[in-house]
């Protein structure tokens, strides 16, 4: 670090006002606090409410989504083993390949996605905002590992101006950045982010794995399996070999789908640093989970061979697709979410009841909880808004009652 | 009578400082609709033109002679009989476009680019200078439509005008076409595209905060 703050204290000259580097400042100042604590702190004043900033929210969301990270990278490079027929698993070489399959994703992520900002920083003459740090990781893990880089760098571009630049940058995006690059995507590119093409990587990576699947290999996810089972008295989930998946199976997370979002005990460990720390809201993160548990329950009492993920039991919905990482990375995030402690647990469960709505009722969509999270930050505000009104409206009555001759009727 | 305002800038003015769509933000329903591909929108361009030159001139004749309290039906009535022609010369003359517009160019009657013209403009000026106000807020409608439905079909079918510009190499190399941009969200944001850099090279038409 020595060097490092070495040279930033001999170079700032160049950026401040008069220096020959000045339009740059933005991204010096951007370096200089993520790299080091700012010489300007606030020393005094109210307002200090917590010795933490947006800066270290981001890093400690960062940090919950490794073990999806992490268990992603080891799951990506076993069902390519498990694809090509290999008989032996050697772990490093698992989470190797893993690793060289999502790097490039991360990394075209991450340079987009920074590249604009610090572009419309430069621009506006702000600060850095430090919003896409936890985008830039959020966006591989919500994509089947085969999805091409250039629709991964379009959809990031896209969403990052349309979504947030436009509406005045971090903390004042209506919807959830990265579910609209995921939404985008799934819109605009719909053969490259569903089928049972894309989400096991077949190709060999930098001599890693060998190419070509084996017979009898199909790599349809289970939800995609589900939906396409209309009219079957029963319904059956494989892995890519044709082996049945029990719940258990479903919760650890060893089968096909989107990169970060299959294992639920990944999911569950982030969300127990998120919640340990309060970042992440429990009531939200609680209530999506009810919901969820609730529609699912409903459906599965009123199960019909015609909606065919209707017949699936309540932990396998909680567990299968992207619901629990919605719930837990998703729909917490702070700026989209409600924000009244009612508002919470009314967004939640609203949330997890449409995402197995969608899931269940629309057979055209084997997974709902994108489009849910994405509905429901269109309602956030409106549901605050209620919250905030009936809470008047109760003291309202409650002064009037106390004091009769006070005229407090509206405005 | 408004003031004097001279022809030229009744013709000219629609194009851009006072463009119909993105600064009145008028006809926004059929900007939607008809700009998936490129020739239905030029289309739709032209009979707008047409309808919206030629109501003009018979409201401006009739003017004096209209009693204010039916004017609007009046106006109805004219833009109505000039839609129908111009749909019945579609289906005989093109067809299929015809056909792709559908209900569209009966709907022109409802587009609120006429109504506006009729009561803003014909209705307090004379024949040929309403026939100009028509024949420019046609064509900055058309611009708009022409704009939106080049972007539409390029990015979102690979072609323009039915003919394939996107080279069949691209499609080899994993290119694939936007299928967003074949849905209605994204014309919208084309527009709103539109009127940001039309605001910002024209900060006058910036409302203030």
């Amino acid at each position: 670090m020595k060097p490092i703050k070495k040279l930033l204290d001999k170079t700032r000259h160049h950026f401040e006002p008069g220096g020959r580097l000045h339009a740059f400042h933005s991204v010096f100042d951007g370096m200089e606090t993520f790299l080091f604590t700012p010489n300007t702190t606030s020393k005094s004043g109210v307002h200090i409410h917590d010795a933490i900033d947006s800066k270290r929210v981001m890093i400690i969301v960062v940090l919950a989504l490794m073990p999806c990270l992490l268990f992603g990278m080891y799951n990506t490079g076993y069902q390519h083993w498990v694809a090509t027929g290999a008989s032996e698993m050697p772990f490093w070489s698992l989470m190797l390949y893993g690793f060289l399959a999502v790097l490039p994703k991360i990394a075209v992520s991450y340079i987009v996605g920074l590249g604009i900002e610090f572009t419309v920083a430069q621009w506006r003459k702000e600060e850095i905002q430090e919003g896409f740090l936890v985008t830039g990781i959020l966006i591989p893990l919500i994509c089947p590992v085969a999805t091409p880089l250039w629709m991964i760098a379009v959809a990031t571009a896209f969403s990052v101006i349309f979504v947030k630049e436009v509406f005045g940058g971090t903390g004042y995006n209506i919807f959830n950045v990265a579910l609209v690059t995921r939404a985008f995507l799934f819109f605009a590119y719909p053969a490259k982010m569903s089928g049972d093409q894309v989400f096991v990587a077949t190709d060999s990576i930098a001599g890693l794995g060998s190419g070509g699947v084996v017979d009898g290999f199909t790599g349809a996810t289970p939800l995609g399996q589900v939906a396409t089972q209309a009219g079957q008295q029963a319904i059956t989930i494989t892995d890519t070999m044709g082996h049945d998946l029990s719940t258990w199976d479903m919760f650890l997370g060893l089968i096909p789908g989107s990169f970060g979002e299959t294992s639920t005990l990944a999911i569950l460990i982030g969300a127990a640093i998120l919640l340990f720390t309060g970042i992440a809201s429990w009531r939200i993160v609680c209530s999506v989970f009810a919901g969820g548990a609730v529609m699912a329950f409903i459906a599965h009492h009123f199960a019909t061979p015609l909606y065919p993920a209707s017949m699936l039991s309540v932990a396998d919905q909680l567990c299968l697709g992207g619901f629990a990482f919605a719930a837990v990375f998703m729909a917490t995030d702070p700026v989209t979410a409600a924000r009244t402690k009612t508002g919470k647990y009314i967004y939640g469960f609203l949330v997890g009841a449409i995402a197995i709505i969608i899931r269940t009722y629309n057979n055209g969509y084997p997974e709902g909880a994108m489009l849910a999270v994405l509905l429901m930050n269109a309602f956030a505000p409106l549901i605050d808004w209620c919250v905030v009104e009936a809470n008047a409206r109760r003291r309202r009555k409650r002064a009037i009652i106390a004091n009769p001759s006070t005229d407090l009727t509206e405005k | 009578m408004a003031e004097k305002i001279s022809n030229k800038s009744v013709l000219f003015n629609p194009f851009s400082k006072n463009n119909p769509v993105v600064v009145q933000i008028l006809g926004i329903c059929s900007v939607l609709a008809v700009t998936a591909k490129l020739e239905p929108a030029i289309v739709m361009g032209l009979s707008v033109i047409v309808v919206l030159a030629f109501s003009n001139v018979i409201i401006s004749l009739i003017r004096n002679t209209i009693p204010t309290n039916i004017r609007i039906i009046v106006q109805l009535v004219v833009v109505a009989g000039l839609v129908v022609i111009v749909n019945q010369l579609l289906l005989a003359y093109a067809y299929d476009v015809a056909k792709q517009l559908s209900v569209f160019i009966g709907l022109i009657i409802t587009n609120c680019i006429l109504m506006g013209r009729l009561e803003a403009f014909a209705m307090s000026n004379r024949p040929w200078p309403a026939f100009l106000d028509g024949i420019g807020n046609g064509i900055g409608y058309s611009i708009i439509l022409i704009i939106v439905g080049f972007f539409r079909e390029l990015l979102g079918s690979g072609t323009l005008l039915g003919m394939r510009v996107v080279p069949q190499s691209f499609y080899d190399h994993g290119y694939a076409n936007n299928g967003l941009m074949i849905l209605p969200p994204m014309a919208l944001i084309i527009v709103a595209c539109i009127i940001w850099v039309q605001r910002s090279l024209n900060p006058e038409l910036n409302e203030e905060n």
